[in-house]
């Protein structure tokens, strides 16, 4: 796995000590452990504005329980972490403001059973939004739209859907507000490869017309290529290499290595 | 962050709407409100045409909204055009340029029309549950015959684990009810019976209710309450995570894997619990009897041996077994049945104490009128 030798890892250029005056998201000397076992040890991570970044890291590393210790869902034990330059344990209110102006996927779309497509992407309007039912459906069109759904998907309920809509139906649910960050937990993971490239299309695109800042975690070596500004990589409760694709290709890190330059990685990148 | 504004100005014949500030989702209802209002304009002027470059912020809500305002205005005859728009944001105009109207959600029938719909799908629903019931009877019998000839396909360690579930950790509480239930007859019954001076026959109505009908019937409802619930939504939930599905491709039969295990636990439970919950009821009574009603606990033991015979006491625990598989069969009916969502998983879970409490009442019933007519 990832050993700790001297070999020289990726420099950071968004070092650890300076806060860069962008950064949406800033993630200072966090750690989390369950029982004993330390799943994150003083991790420094800092997101900017109106970037994609790209989160690996082997399985069991930790990148989804970084992303849920963010977004509130794993209490840590130690840290601060800042969105939109708030602390999330200034109180429940300042919270609350700040959970509105997110939006997350989870891996496996965690779309309301009992709900159908529309009132699924209609929850969140509904509970903070006090808008017509007009403008709502039309929002909802819109939004599946956007995420490159039929209108007729909209009265289905998740169970009638395939894997591949669940995440684009979770993906507009995500987007239902408008957010300004997005947290995607593996998003292209199930996808057939032409699925993948379109959601990685989508996302992009999506970045580009809302300015959004992408969070994505994910193991797709297409994705991390073709829709990540940045990248980090997370080994040993850390970060251990961040930096563009560019970056990683050149590193020496043994397991950056492997994971960029093994079988897998050469077809895609070539 | 200021509000968003929509100006109109007059240039020639033509009028341009200026939108500015922020057109996004935490404005939205004032948005809608100017959009609404804006929308009135249509074919009001020759040639309308929107402004936008004054908008500061801009977002989905926002981009839609112009777009609905375009399109509004363009039914108004000429084809009314966005002026202004930023590189950013063209591409977000585009691309709710493409969203179609919205389809409206299917509208439901008159009132009256429903309710004859939901009566005629219940009744047509009592048929199918049914033929369900009856089918997973048969199913469980085949399963049993198959396991009976192969004795190795039996899953004793399944039974075990149920038995432990459904049985041991159901002593407790269901001795203490019966237990309580006992009391409170023995009490209502004394104080009653002693305007006629027959406080001691309360003995007799003790033990020939609690053998015959209440111990068992109490049980049953309380395991339909306890278990029929748990079966439901085990096998709900392995259904709805296609579980089910993986055991049948692996060469599993699902009824011999999940159900059978917890029917025979079921069948050998229900027995068990019916006898310690009647004996808990007598213990209750007695106990009643004998603080409140004076009956010692020797002259309670004389009395009930004379008023009981061993029919009574037999009546009651051969209705068990039966309600076991009642209960079990509505149950695992109830599981398999569970659609995909949460909802669908707490239907069948009510539907399923509901049903398996109804199901032992009549069958109570049904023993009643057998035992009457054989004369025992």
């Amino acid at each position: 796995m990832t050993s700790t030798t001297a070999t020289p890892i990726v420099e950071t250029p968004t070092a650890a000590a300076s806060t860069s005056a962008n950064a949406i998201i800033s993630v200072r000397d966090l750690t989390v452990a369950f029982g004993s076992r330390r799943v994150l040890d003083g991790l420094h991570l800092d997101v900017t504005r109106g970037e994609i970044l790209g989160f690996v890291g082997a399985s069991g590393a930790g990148k989804s329980v970084l992303m849920r210790t963010i977004i509130g869902l794993v209490p840590k034990v130690s840290g601060t972490i800042e969105v939109f330059g708030t602390d999330l344990d200034s109180g429940d209110k300042a919270r609350r403001e700040v959970e509105r102006r997110w939006g997350i996927l989870f891996q496996h779309g965690a779309l309301f059973s009992s709900l159908n497509v529309r009132q699924n992407i209609q929850f969140p309007v509904r509970e903070y939004l006090k808008v017509s039912e007009r403008l709502l459906d039309e929002i909802t069109m819109a939004k599946l739209t956007m995420v490159g759904l039929k209108p007729e998907v909209a009265d289905r309920y998740p169970s009638e859907l395939s894997g591949g809509m669940i995440k684009r139906v979770a993906l507009a649910r995500a987007l239902a507000l408008d957010p300004e960050i997005v947290f995607l937990d593996e998003p292209t993971s199930g996808l057939d490869p032409i699925g993948a490239g379109d959601f990685d299309e989508l996302v992009r695109t999506l970045q580009r017309t809302l300015g959004l800042t992408v969070f994505m975690v994910t193991h797709d070596l297409d994705s991390l290529h073709t829709a990540c500004d940045r990248i980090a990589v997370l080994g040993n409760g850390k970060i251990i290499a961040q930096g563009t694709m560019a970056d990683m290709l050149a590193s020496q890190h043994p397991w950056l290595r492997e994971y960029f330059h093994g079988k897998r990685a050469r077809a895609v990148i070539g | 962050m200021s509000g968003p504004t929509l100006e109109q100005i007059a240039k020639g014949d033509g009028l341009a709407l200026c939108a500015a500030g922020s057109w996004t989702a935490r404005f939205a209802p004032a948005l809608e409100k100017l959009v609404g209002e804006a929308e009135k304009l249509t074919g009001s002027r020759p040639n309308i045409f929107i402004d936008v470059s004054q908008v500061s912020k801009l977002d989905t809500f926002g981009a839609w909204l112009i777009e609905r305002l375009r399109r509004a205005l363009t039914n108004g005859g000429h084809e009314a055009q966005i002026a202004g728009l930023s590189a950013n944001y063209a591409t977000l105009v585009d691309e709710v340029r493409r969203v179609k109207p919205a389809v409206a959600p299917p509208a439901g029938g008159s009132h009256l029309i429903a309710v004859l719909d939901g009566i005629g799908r219940n009744v047509h629903g009592i048929g199918e549950t049914l033929v369900a019931l009856v089918d997973m009877i048969g199913a469980v019998i085949a399963a049993w015959f198959r396991v009976w000839r192969h004795p190795s396909k039996f899953r004793l360690t399944s039974v075990v684990h149920h038995l432990q579930q459904v049985c041991w950790n159901a002593v407790p509480i269901v001795v203490l009810i019966t237990f309580l239930i006992g009391c409170i007859v023995a009490q209502q019954g004394i104080f009653h019976f002693r305007r006629f001076g027959a406080d001691v026959f309360v003995v007799d109505m003790l033990g020939v209710l609690v053998l015959r009908e209440l111990g068992v019937l109490l049980v049953a409802i309380m395991v339909a309450g306890r278990s029929g619930s748990a079966y439901t939504a085990e096998l709900g939930s392995m259904k709805m995570r296609e579980e089910i599905d993986a055991l049948r491709t692996m060469g599993f039969d699902a009824i011999e894997v999940l159900i059978l295990p917890r029917m025979v636990a079921l069948v050998l439970a229900l027995p068990i619990l019916a006898f310690l919950g009647a004996m808990a009821a007598l213990y209750g009574g007695g106990l009643v009897a004998w603080t409140y009603g004076g009956v010692d606990p020797s002259s309670f033991l004389s009395r009930l041996r004379e008023a009981i015979s061993i029919n009574h006491f037999i009546v009651g625990m051969v209705k068990a077994p039966v309600m076991a598989m009642v209960i079990g069969i509505v149950a695992c009916v109830e599981g398999l049945a569970v659609q995909g969502s949460a909802e669908s998983l707490g239907q069948h879970t009510t539907s399923s104490v509901v049903k398996g409490i109804f199901f032992v009442i009549v069958m109570d019933g049904v023993f009643a009128i057998f035992f009457a007519s054989i004369g025992i």
